[in-house]
């Protein structure tokens, strides 16, 4: 238990020190740059086509319930609202914690276990600033663009697996998926991905950068940057809905 | 005279040495193991040192002290007439500007090429343009016989190269001190000749304080005007070659003739 509070206190201090670096000079803008396509754009293709794939699916399995309550015109709702509320956002964040937190969390121990960190400080470069910092800040920005590019390619896939099933146009499918949309199912959950992305970058750069166990040590912040980087996402996914409700009670049914 | 006034003149006598390098009464340990232990030395300006001793006896952490990347539990460090123990990371910034440090794998961003590896530093820490980084970069490049290469990821640069690397990146912010972790290890014998033939140029046209750690009893007679032999975290012989050969401690005596 002391070991569990000493660790959420020290990842609480490493996400502090993120935001007070954020707002003072130099601004890495070159890195985070840098570390926005290596974030943002090399996780694309993956985004796309898992959004789409798990659209399709979940195409296949409403259908059927959907046409017995004589509901089948309400699949391309339900499509779009499950997606733009909780599925896109959640598991955008799962796959990107996946694919960039294991990469943060090896590519910063990597660095230590080999002294890149500690030549960065020999040429009076602020380590922290130059590797930490960067990388949160692109999970920040990043993540909720490639939320949305997961909510409509999801809309894609369950589009597609309707017009197999009944060879709906796209026009009424886009028409009725956003039938019962409002501005706050898409706003508030696509922007909740920003703190999703904090906790992702946070946690895995935390493992990297304060690792000390050479190589042994890069497997290690691989493998908890993503399992806890996970984990707070969910529960942060908990509060976050809660907050939602609070300032859109609309939303809450 | 009370001892506050005898400290203040210590510290203001220590602050108008010539010494680029003093290590006074220094201690380090990690958890229970003691690395260094009560340990003084001074280096002139403009010599070269090279610290000996047996594997995990304390020498690289020397190094790591040195450039404050590592903090000492006991005594001071001055470098340069600055004393760096207590100071904070701002001001250690611009002490560190005046040392170059070669680590033993050379810890290059194994991300940037050759050149940005480089560069990097010009960019951050000095007002050159973007031509006289190139221009910069292109002379220590060329000095340490990688003119061709600049374009290469570490990634593809040999152990030698990866070593000459390191040199040039520690050498590009025309450093006063000039620190190096083990320079010739695992090379073979013509690359860590060169290596050498690296240091004592820098040393004797820049004159720049080297300081070397070694196993490389050859190189370091070659490159020391003075040595240091470390033996379980103490500091058991110090002095010029001849003056360590005719030390009291046998592992100091050993160390230094086995070339």
């Amino acid at each position: 238990m002391i070991k569990l509070i000493e660790f959420v206190g020290k990842v609480s201090q490493f996400g502090f020190r993120v935001i007070f670096d954020l707002f003072h000079p130099p601004f890495e803008a070159g890195q985070i740059g840098r570390q926005l396509a290596e974030v943002g754009a090399k996780s694309l293709p993956l985004v796309l086509a898992s959004g789409f794939a798990l659209g399709t699916v979940m195409t296949f399995h409403t259908r059927s319930t959907m046409v017995m309550f004589g509901a089948g015109a309400m699949i391309p709702t339900v499509q779009a609202i499950a997606f733009f509320i909780e599925i896109g956002p959640l598991v955008a964040a799962l796959l990107l914690a996946g694919r960039v937190g294991s990469g943060i969390g090896a590519v910063l121990a990597n660095m230590r276990a080999t002294e890149q960190i500690d030549g960065i400080e020999s040429l009076s470069i602020d380590s922290f600033k130059f590797l930490v910092v960067p990388r949160v800040v692109a999970c920040v920005l990043a993540l909720p663009l490639l939320t949305l590019f997961m909510d409509f390619s999801g809309l894609a896939g369950g589009f597609v697996s309707e017009y197999a099933a009944s060879r709906i146009t796209l026009h009424l499918y886009i028409v009725r998926a956003f039938a019962e949309m409002a501005w706050s199912n898409f706003i508030p959950p696509t922007l909740k991905t920003a703190v999703f992305g904090f906790i992702i970058g946070t946690v895995s750069a935390f493992f990297g950068y304060t690792t000390n166990k050479g190589a042994q040590g890069v497997g290690e912040a691989a493998t908890n940057s993503v399992v806890v980087s996970s984990l707070l996402i969910i529960l942060a996914d908990v509060v976050l809905i809660k907050c939602i409700f609070f300032v859109f009670p609309e939303n809450a049914l | 005279m009370s001892e506050e006034n005898k400290a203040e003149i210590k510290a203001e006598n220590k602050a108008e040495n010539k010494a680029a390098v003093v290590f006074e009464h220094v201690s380090k340990a990690f958890g229970p193991k003691q690395v260094l232990r009560d340990v003084s030395f001074e280096v002139p300006a403009g010599q070269a040192l090279c610290i000996l001793g047996r594997s995990g006896t304390g020498k690289s952490v020397t190094l790591k002290l040195l450039i404050s990347l590592l903090k000492p539990d006991q005594g001071k460090i001055w470098v340069d007439r600055e004393e760096v123990t207590r100071m904070k990371e701002a001001e250690l910034s611009k002490v560190r500007r005046k040392m170059g440090f070669l680590f033993q794998d050379a810890a290059l961003f194994d991300s940037l090429t050759l050149y940005e590896n480089l560069a990097l530093p010009l960019q951050r820490l000095t007002n050159k343009t973007l031509e006289e980084i190139d221009a910069t970069v292109d002379k220590v490049l060329g000095q340490v016989g990688l003119g061709n290469d600049k374009k290469k990821m570490p990634g593809a640069l040999s152990g030698g190269m990866r070593k000459r690397a390191g040199l040039a990146r520690a050498l590009v912010l025309e450093p006063k001190i000039l620190l190096a972790d083990e320079p010739s290890s695992g090379l073979d014998r013509i690359t860590a000749s060169e290596i050498d033939e690296l240091l004592i140029r820098q040393k004797t046209e820049h004159q720049t304080t080297v300081i070397v750690v070694t196993h490389d009893v050859h190189g370091a007679r070659r490159v020391g005007d003075r040595f240091a032999v470390f033996d379980k975290g103490d500091l058991v012989a110090f002095g010029t070659a001849a003056e360590v050969e005719q030390s009291e401690n046998e592992t100091a005596r050993k160390l230094i003739s086995e070339y």
